[in-house]
């Protein structure tokens, strides 16, 4: 009990800083509709923790009710104050908006602690407690009332400051000497409360005096640097989630900067030529799909997303080919990729087959769209570049062309891959080229 | 659909246009859609356009169109959403899910909600109008995008999980030709010339497609989406 007047008082000078703004309705009705209504300890507007205050807006309950109601059971064999120090520990501050205290509440609480700590020594003296108990049991409760609120100001300093510290800033809390010295206070108050209490049971014998010296050792430790740890946990969560939070927003914003952005610029200063803004416009878009939807994309491991990394899956590799061919020729290219497999040496001829299909295609047909359709199965993986375009006759090609011959019929059967090509004037053109999985 | 009984003129039933309601929440693709389709008047008229969920409920109550074009992606739980609210309300009407998204999981998701078909936003106001005519008439249309997709749902790979109803889950040989096909960016009277089989026969298959796809609830499509971390 003198715990909780001890740090009333320490907690004095500063809410008398906030305090002349306004004066708080005893009965907070209104601000109970914009709570989250989770339990929240009270940051302002307490004389000890703020636990009181926070029970009794969440109940929606006069405050005094409720202090009254921890000061009878603080009498009724200390329960009051268990309560107390658990909710203290296990509540986490409110970090809304501050509202100072009145002078009348702040009047009520303290009479209200006066009259509890009267009636507890009045109890103790009735039920005659021995001294030798009561005083260190008094000292160790104040010690860690002094520690536990150190760890609430460096809290909110900790908030105050955007909270970028390691484990010694956040028991230190940036409050520097002043933190030093209280907490130090504290830890020395629990010592000595301890050691009184284990002095005045010297009558037992050695050993037991040992194990009890121990363990009210690790309990004092315990009582010290629970609070902590809890906070600690807590905070470290609520930080990390919300700085992965705006770094993801950062890092959206950033790309849509650096390629969005810049293209409707670009698309601003050449909209006379339609043929680039087309071309500026159909990259954009492969980009920013693949960045969303690909299999390197957003959604996806971020290390995959690396833009000149060498691609290793086929799926992402065509579409690569794709995109490029879109790009310097200024056709759409319909890809569509059913299955995925890494990438060797005879489905990286096959790309270039591919690539120099739909060029020739781009270049020949005389239509702004291709479709290429590429299907991995468990033997062979074919690829189809198909255009609706003008078609030729295969046998009128002549003979000082290579494209077809060398680049994609050689290519493919040197790596035992087959090849055909379904075309007739008018008629569109369509080359199949299928590639035997190597038996790996 | 009219039903035409005895002498009564045939063109009636035949030039009335298809009444067409748009759902997409961006005004200026709306427009843009509407104006496409203008070229094709005598076949679709736009009767109406919503630009959210509750929206696009309220309005295909009260126009009672006969095909929605269906945006998949919108805020309150996109077309899906539109899907199941309207289903619940037991409307008789066709959906032609028309998106921009290259993400299956969406697509696939609106497909199984029970829309008939799926085109991207790159198509022409022409091809539309067909997809909306076509899917007016009780056919599935896809796009060469969402063959791709199915073909890569049902793929057998050498790790695929054990399928445990094959008449449901598995696409016949036929079918898996008629879609692979329609990926190689063939038309329906190409895919059947192909294959020496009617339009009709295609446009079965295909339809046959689209009730596995939604049929079929489990397996493959949530281990294909797994697969490429899209869930």
């Amino acid at each position: 009990m003198k715990a909780r007047f001890k740090r009333k008082r320490t907690h004095q000078a500063e809410a008398a800083d906030a305090r002349p703004l306004a004066e708080r309705p005893t009965v907070p009705l209104s601000t109970q509709s914009t709570l989250s209504g989770q339990l929240r300890r009270r940051r302002t507007g307490r004389l000890v923790a703020g636990v009181a205050s926070g029970v009794a807006e969440h109940l929606n309950l006069p405050v005094l009710w409720v202090r009254g109601a921890f000061a009878a059971l603080a009498v009724c064999g200390g329960a009051g104050i268990l309560a107390y120090a658990l909710l203290w520990v296990f509540v986490p501050q409110s970090s809304g908006a501050e509202q100072p205290i009145s002078v009348k509440e702040r009047q009520q609480g303290v009479g209200m602690i006066l009259l509890c700590i009267g009636a507890m020594v009045a109890a103790v003296s009735f039920i005659a407690a021995p001294t030798w108990v009561v005083a260190p049991l008094v000292v160790v409760l104040v010690g860690a009332a002094v520690v536990w609120r150190e760890a609430d100001e460096s809290q909110r300093r900790r908030w105050r400051q955007g909270a970028r510290s390691g484990v010694a800033g956040a028991l230190l809390g940036g409050g520097g000497r002043a933190a030093l010295v209280r907490i130090s206070a504290g830890a020395a108050l629990v010592v000595l409360g301890l050691v009184i209490f284990l002095v005045g049971t010297s009558s037992i014998d050695d050993v037991r005096f040992g194990l009890l010296s121990v363990l009210a050792t690790l309990i004092g430790v315990a009582v010290l640097t629970v609070p902590w740890w809890v906070r600690l946990v807590r905070d470290l969560n609520v930080e990390r989630a919300s700085r992965i939070r705006s770094q993801e927003r950062a890092e959206i914003a950033a790309h849509l900067h650096d390629s969005v952005l810049q293209t409707l610029t670009l698309i601003q200063k050449q909209a006379d030529s339609e043929r680039e803004v087309r071309r500026l416009a159909r990259g954009q878009e492969r980009e920013l799909r693949n960045w969303l939807y690909g299999p390197d994309g957003y959604g996806s491991e971020r290390e995959a997303a690396i833009d000149d990394a060498p691609a290793a899956r086929f799926a992402a590799a065509l579409g690569r080919v794709c995109g490029e061919v879109e790009d310097v020729f200024a056709i759409k290219v319909q890809q569509v990729v059913v299955g995925d497999c890494d990438l060797d040496e005879r489905l990286t001829a096959q790309l270039a087959a591919a690539r120099e299909a739909v060029v020739n295609a781009a270049k020949h047909a005389g239509v702004a769209e291709v479709s290429v359709y590429a299907e991995v199965e468990s033997e062979q993986v074919s690829v189809y570049v198909r255009d609706r375009g003008a078609g030729f006759d295969p046998d009128r090609v002549p003979d000082d062309r290579h494209g077809l011959a060398d680049s994609i019929h050689g290519r493919m059967q040197r790596h035992g891959g087959r090849v055909k090509v379904r075309t007739s004037p008018g008629s569109g053109t369509e080359v199949q080229m299928e590639m035997p999985r190597a038996a790996a | 659909m009219l039903i035409v009984t005895g002498e009564a003129t045939p063109e009636v039933s035949e030039s009335r246009p298809v009444r067409v309601f748009l759902v997409d929440d961006h005004a200026l693709f709306r427009a843009g859609v509407r104006a496409e389709l203008g070229a094709s008047a005598d076949r679709v008229e736009v009767v109406g356009e919503a630009g959210s969920v509750a929206e696009a409920v309220t309005g295909i109550d009260h126009y009672r169109p006969e095909v929605v074009l269906l945006d998949v992606h919108m805020p309150d739980g996109g077309g899906a959403e539109v899907l199941r609210q309207v289903r619940s309300k037991n409307i008789e009407v066709v959906f032609l899910a028309l998106s921009v998204s290259d993400a299956a999981e969406d697509v696939i998701a609106v497909i199984r909600s029970g829309a008939r078909g799926y085109v991207t936003k790159t198509i022409s106001g022409r091809e539309l109008a067909d997809a909306v005519e076509r899917v007016r008439a009780g056919d599935a249309v896809f796009s060469p995008r969402l063959a791709g997709f199915v073909l890569d749902a049902f793929s057998e790979g050498p790790n695929s999980a054990p399928v445990g109803d094959p008449e449901l889950d598995l696409l016949t040989p036929r079918e898996r030709e008629v879609l692979r096909l329609l990926a190689r960016g063939y038309a329906y009277k190409e895919i059947a010339s192909e294959l020496f089989i009617s339009v009709k026969t295609v446009e079965t298959h295909v339809s046959s497609v689209l009730r596995k796809t939604q049929l079929s609830n489990r397996y493959e499509l949530s281990r294909w989406a797994s697969d490429r971390r899209l869930v």
